[in-house]
């Protein structure tokens, strides 16, 4: 019972997670920077804004809403992402196996972020937050699906597991997938639909600051605001290294293989982050579409190459 | 009727950096109708310059845009030299035409950068913006003074551009173009530029001539106005350049006719700084003894369109009356056309396609909303507020002391 509180609360749960991807989007903001003839900020920037907006900043409670649900929503989008975290983490970093049909598990626990901000946006009673909840629904409905088929075409290529640890394995003692046709196919899909996950540009028009003004969050201040960023430091860890377990083979953690598994997730990030500075916003039918029909159809042929053992 | 839920953008709104409120009311995403109120910036430009001499207004007009603050001293400059009838040499024309150019270019720069950041791609709008910096640069060289040149007076301009500063200005402007050719190219050819921009907030040519829209705006549309052809002055009749016009009347067409006008702009710079040659350096400026009774019509293109300064002189030292019409005050209007349809995506770059200026165009408006009878507030009402409550300080004060 206590390692389990362990795990959740500490390694590889909230603390290390949070860590990780609070580096990580540094990494994803210098790179931008970068990118844009900026500096950058410092390392720390992103665990100053989180203690800033967390320990400083004034709450503020929308007048015409249900406060409850505006303030339980964070807490829920926490718990489901450090939950999915835990759930991934642990058979990647070999600490305990899983179980059979975690990978189900993950999937639906990788939802409830996005189902959160949804209901947060939702009880705020602001009209551009509903707009932004309304396209956030939309957003899910369409790649979930998407995101559905590239687990399914995983499954089929690692010989019928439904577990990550296992998946891990067959790659470890075989190639990573993602050296494969099939492989490649799969990554370019799943690499859009975490793009959409994390609502980054091209699919950030839950948020679309120039047109709803961070729409599903823009009641949100201070504490309450704090765990969303919170939640979403960790989806912006765990996610490149669901990514890295399902196509690139997973982590050995043992010598050098320690430095690559940290090149791996800055490579998913780097990829991530490259995507969102090349591309404007996407209009919310355009992103139906773009998931609804090409993205399915790509990743119906991967699985189709799969069933020829490609 | 179905329910329209009101989608605000504004009074204080990241689309635009001025106070200004649409009302969008929407059903579902679709926008159905849109209300706009401005009034948020009255500053009573047109009375404070009756009280100024003819050589402070120019100050003054300068502050009515911060971004295209050239283009209201120089279509005052022209209607002050209509009453006056004041010819001035060519070598102030060519500096006139050189200033009014090179803020044509830093204004569709920092267009086109904004465009990019409402639509969510922030790289284009930091590069567009690091690209604008060269030019104001030159301005710092040219004038002293990165905005708000101070460079117009009437009968003439009150700094030379050297010799010396010739190859500088010609150097920049080389570095500019290749700047320029890959930021169109960045932005021409991006498949998703075009799938948001192309089709959207289509304004046809019957629109634009039914709304007087004026500028780049009209311009997309297919219809070829602008002041510097159709009611020449400064230095634009004396060099080569064409009217950039586009068909497709989208937000596409709107940037893509600011991004070819940058081109033609560096034309007229480099043809101005050749005829500049030629004329003899130091004769900047006419003697000016008085402005007669008279009244003046002053027009200029700025980069949004036609500025339109309407004075009215006494034979005093200062206007008797001076009205002003900013492009956007005729721009805005279009608005009923290019959003209803839309989607709210739609329809924010569309509002941001014209390059409104509010505070350009505020003047004190209206006492009644026509539709409603709701009843704003007018300027009377407004004095009286503002004396009652003068009195109600003043006696709060005399009860303290």
């Amino acid at each position: 019972m206590a390692i389990n509180v362990f795990y959740f609360l500490v390694f590889p749960g909230l603390l290390f997670t949070a860590i990780a991807g609070a580096f990580l989007s540094w990494f994803d903001r210098k790179i931008t920077a970068r990118v844009q003839f900026r500096k950058g900020p410092p390392v720390f920037q992103p665990f100053y804004d989180f203690f800033k907006l967390l320990l400083v900043k004034e709450t503020i409670l929308p007048k015409y809403g249900s406060p409850v649900i505006f303030l339980l929503a964070p807490v829920f989008a926490v718990f489901g992402a450090v939950m999915a975290g835990v759930f991934i983490l642990l058979p990647l970093l070999n600490i305990t196996t899983g179980f059979r049909g975690d990978l189900i598990v993950i999937f639906y626990l990788l939802t409830i972020p996005s189902f959160s901000y949804i209901i947060g946006a939702l009880a705020s009673g602001n009209p551009l937050a509903a707009v932004g909840g309304s396209r956030e629904m939309k957003l899910i409905m369409s790649y979930e699906l998407t995101f559905l088929l590239v687990i399914a075409g995983i499954i089929m290529k690692c010989g019928q597991h439904f577990d990550l640890s296992s998946i891990i394995q067959v790659q470890q003692a075989g190639s990573p997938f993602i050296g494969s046709i099939s492989g490649v196919l799969l990554f370019i899909v799943a690499i859009f639909c975490i793009q959409a996950k994390l609502a980054l540009v091209p699919f950030d028009m839950p948020e679309a600051e120039a047109e709803i003004t961070e729409g599903i969050f823009i009641e949100y201040s201070g504490a309450a605001y704090a765990l969303i960023k919170l939640a979403k430091y960790i989806m912006f860890f765990i996610l490149p290294a669901f990514l890295v377990a399902l196509f690139m083979n997973g982590f050995r953690i043992e010598g050098t293989g320690i430095l690559w598994a940290v090149l791996k997730i800055f490579a998913v990030v780097l990829i991530m982050t490259l995507i969102r500075n090349t591309n404007p916003r996407v209009k919310i039918k355009q992103a139906i579409r773009f998931f609804a029909i090409w993205m399915n159809l790509v990743a119906i042929v991967a699985i189709i190459i799969i069933a020829f053992g490609y | 009727m179905s329910r329209k839920t009101l989608i605000p953008i504004g009074p204080y709104h990241p689309l635009q950096e001025e106070p200004e409120l649409f009302k969008l009311y929407c059903d579902g995403e679709i926008v159905k109708d849109i209300k706009w109120e401005t009034g948020y910036n009255h500053r009573g430009i047109e009375k404070l310059s009756e009280s100024k001499t003819y050589e402070q207004v120019f100050f003054l007009v300068e502050r009515i845009c911060g971004i295209c603050s050239t283009s209201h001293p120089f279509a005052f400059a022209n209607a002050v030299e209509e009453i006056a009838d004041i010819e001035i040499t060519n070598r102030t024309k060519y500096i006139r035409s050189i200033i009014g150019e090179l803020e044509r270019i830093h204004s569709h720069l920092l267009w086109v950068g904004l465009a990019g950041h409402f639509l969510g791609y922030n790289t284009v709008f930091m590069w567009a913006w690091k690209y604008r910096e060269p030019v104001l640069d030159l301005f710092e060289m040219i004038s002293g003074n990165r905005n708000s040149y101070a460079m117009f007076k009437v009968g003439g301009i009150r700094r030379d551009i050297e010799e010396t500063k010739i190859p500088v200005i010609n150097k920049i402007l080389d570095d500019l173009q290749k700047k320029i050719d890959l930021l169109t190219g960045a932005v021409m050819d991006d498949p998703v530029i075009h799938a948001r921009t192309k089709g959207v907030g289509i304004l046809t040519k019957q629109d634009i001539i039914d709304y007087g829209a004026v500028g780049p705006t009209a311009r997309a549309s297919g219809v070829a106005i602008d002041v510097r052809k159709d009611d020449p002055y400064a230095a634009y009749p004396l060099v080569n350049w064409k009217v950039i016009t586009a068909e497709a009347g989208d937000v596409f067409a709107k940037a893509e006719v600011r991004l070819l006008e940058i081109y033609e702009s560096i034309s007229i710079i480099r043809q101005c700084l050749e005829g500049l040659r030629k004329e003899p350096a130091g004769d900047i400026s006419v003697k000016v003894n008085e402005i007669p009774e008279g009244i003046g019509n002053g027009r200029a293109e700025a980069p949004r369109g036609e500025v339109f300064h309407f004075v009215l002189s006494d034979g005093s030292n200062s206007p008797a009356r001076h009205k002003i019409r900013a492009p956007s005050y005729v721009n805005i209007a279009t608005f009923k056309k290019s959003c209803i349809g839309q989607t709210i995506a739609d329809a924010t770059i569309s509002l941001a396609a014209v390059d409104p200026c509010y505070c350009c165009t505020e003047r004190m408006a209206a006492a009644y909303d026509v539709s409603s009878g709701e009843k704003i507030m007018n300027a009377f009402e407004l004095i009286n507020k503002s004396l009652n409550r003068t009195k109600e300080l003043k006696e709060t004060i005399k009860g303290r002391l």
